[in-house]
């Protein structure tokens, strides 16, 4: 599994890096961004998918990776 | 408090200064989600009231139909005197699209988390002095004597102005709070005084430049270009306005829950971890901003026979306690995992000063529960709650307990 952020989406609102900033960091502009190429380990699928459920734009992504 | 008359049914007639709305709002927007999601009022020459996440969201994101050009209600509608969208009196917030984001961006690199992570020991510092001026007190006011003083002390600290002049600041940020909505002539007057304190400190700042938000104002850029002086002393107003009826509410409303709700304030006491995801939940339940929108043409929205220039009354505290979108909307639970509350506004208008509010937020309740770990409402109906867009108490007298 892969997380993504849609930057298009992202207003920075800030509640995925605060919650997972072993997945998440953010850019300058206060946007969320994924650490590295975002792969999802069993420890770390958790709590991606906490991040994604506090999302309130809906930017975070949980995807099979190919 | 207007001297509208009051308010028999919300549904066709809502008021958010009628007195039944400002004491206690929550029944209202439970019952309008029941029985007429988009609420009408003929008042303020016309408006509507979404009451569900799903009409605060749709609305929020749609910039095609709806205007920013003015966010706060009142009776009047934009002049030829105001700035036409998409600028707008006090960009970005009252911006549209494209310029909207130009705006933005020039300060949100201020407001990043980075910068904004740094004021913390300042922050904490600022509260504790706070609380030894408190010292001693059986009796408290959380609002007027702690709450209030925290979100202008730290402005005035990030826009590097002298902290000996912090009085003469304090009363500048009232007359601004109390004459953003007055008619622009008025405002002219009424923020001479004003204009003329920041101008000076922009020029000193201009002569002596340092790190702080004025410097940063001054440098930023726009087409390669210097900001103009009314761009600079413009966006300074705005953080000031956006920045702190709204902080202090917020710090208010969580130590006013901590005050009748002793279990959650011992939890908090207990379990300091907590603080991050407590201060979530506070937003979701008692979030303190309200925002307007300007229909921008005749159009049928949900049914509802919307005109050119009504207003939208933008309620993120009503859609915040939607049983749709939240569990158990109407309870709070301090730890509540799942929390996508929208108290920061959704879409291209998000707080630019989330990261700032935050922070705020939890040095101040962390300070506080420290200094307090255990209080109550020394006179439950001596509370009084600001009427308006902006909800919080304002008087909030508490007695501290051993
Ligand atoms: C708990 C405290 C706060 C709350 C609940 C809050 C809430 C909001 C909301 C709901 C909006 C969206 C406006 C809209 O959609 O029209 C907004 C915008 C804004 N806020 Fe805050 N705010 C808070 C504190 C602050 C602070 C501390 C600052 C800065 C010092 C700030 C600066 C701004 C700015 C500049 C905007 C305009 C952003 C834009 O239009 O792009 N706010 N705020
Ligand atoms: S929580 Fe959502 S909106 Fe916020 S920074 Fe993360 S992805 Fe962006």
């Amino acid at each position: 599994m892969k997380v993504r952020i849609d930057p298009e989406i992202c207003q920075g609102q800030g509640r995925c890096f605060s919650i997972a900033p072993q997945i998440f960091d953010f850019d300058e502009l206060g946007n969320g961004v994924v650490l590295g190429d975002g792969l999802l380990t069993s420890e770390t699928i958790e709590l991606a998918r906490l991040a994604q459920a506090n999302c309130p734009e809906h930017a975070v992504f949980i995807e099979d990776s190919p | 408090m207007t001297d509208n008359p009051l308010v028999q049914d919300f549904a066709t007639d809502w008021d958010h200064s009628d007195p039944q709305w400002v004491a206690d709002p929550y029944p209202i927007w439970e019952d309008l989600r029941q029985r007429c999601p988009v609420a009408h009022t003929d008042r303020y020459g016309g408006g509507w009231f979404p009451a569900t996440h799903a009409g605060v969201s749709e609305i929020a994101k749609d910039t095609t139909n709806f205007t920013s050009r003015n966010v706060v209600i009142g009776n009047g509608r934009p002049t030829e005197l105001d700035l036409p969208a998409p600028i707008g009196v006090a960009p970005p917030i009252t911006s549209d699209p494209p310029f909207h984001a130009i705006a933005r961006r020039l300060i949100l690199p201020a407001f990043a988390p980075g910068p904004i992570n740094a004021l913390e020991p300042m922050i904490r510092e600022l509260c504790s002095k706070l609380l030894d001026t408190m010292a001693g007190e059986d009796v408290v006011n959380a609002g007027t004597q702690y709450a209030q003083y925290i979100p202008p002390s730290v402005i005035r600290g990030m826009l590097g102005f002298p902290e000996e002049d912090i009085e003469q600041f304090l009363e500048f940020v009232h007359i601004i709070l109390e004459g953003i909505d007055h008619p622009e002539e008025e405002r002219i007057i009424e923020f001479e005084p004003v204009e003329k304190y920041f101008v000076a400190q922009i020029e000193e700042h201009m002569d002596s430049p340092r790190d702080d938000l004025t410097s940063y104002l001054l440098n930023a850029e726009l087409d390669g270009q210097n900001l103009a002086l009314e761009h600079v002393f413009g966006t300074m107003v705005l953080i000031l306005v956006a920045g702190i009826d709204t902080t202090w509410s917020a710090i208010g409303s969580a130590i006013w829950h901590l005050a009748h709700n002793p279990e959650d304030l011992a939890r908090l006491v207990n379990e300091p971890d907590l603080m991050p995801v407590a201060i979530e939940e506070f937003l979701r339940f008692y979030a303190p901003v309200t925002m307007a929108r300007l229909v921008k043409h005749d159009m049928e929205y949900q049914g509802c026979p919307m005109k050119e220039d009504d207003w939208i009354l933008l309620g993120f505290p009503a859609a915040n306690r939607d049983p749709v979108a939240f569990k158990d909307a109407d309870k709070f639970i301090i730890d509540r995992a799942e929390n996508r509350h929208v108290a920061f506004g959704l879409g291209i208008h998000r707080c630019a000063g989330s990261n700032l509010a935050r922070l705020e937020m939890r040095v101040a309740l962390e300070e506080f529960i420290k200094r307090y770990p255990r209080f109550e409402l020394a006179d439950s109906k001596a509370v009084t709650w600001a009427p308006g867009q902006i909800r919080g108490p304002r008087n909030l007298p508490i007695r501290i307990l051993q």
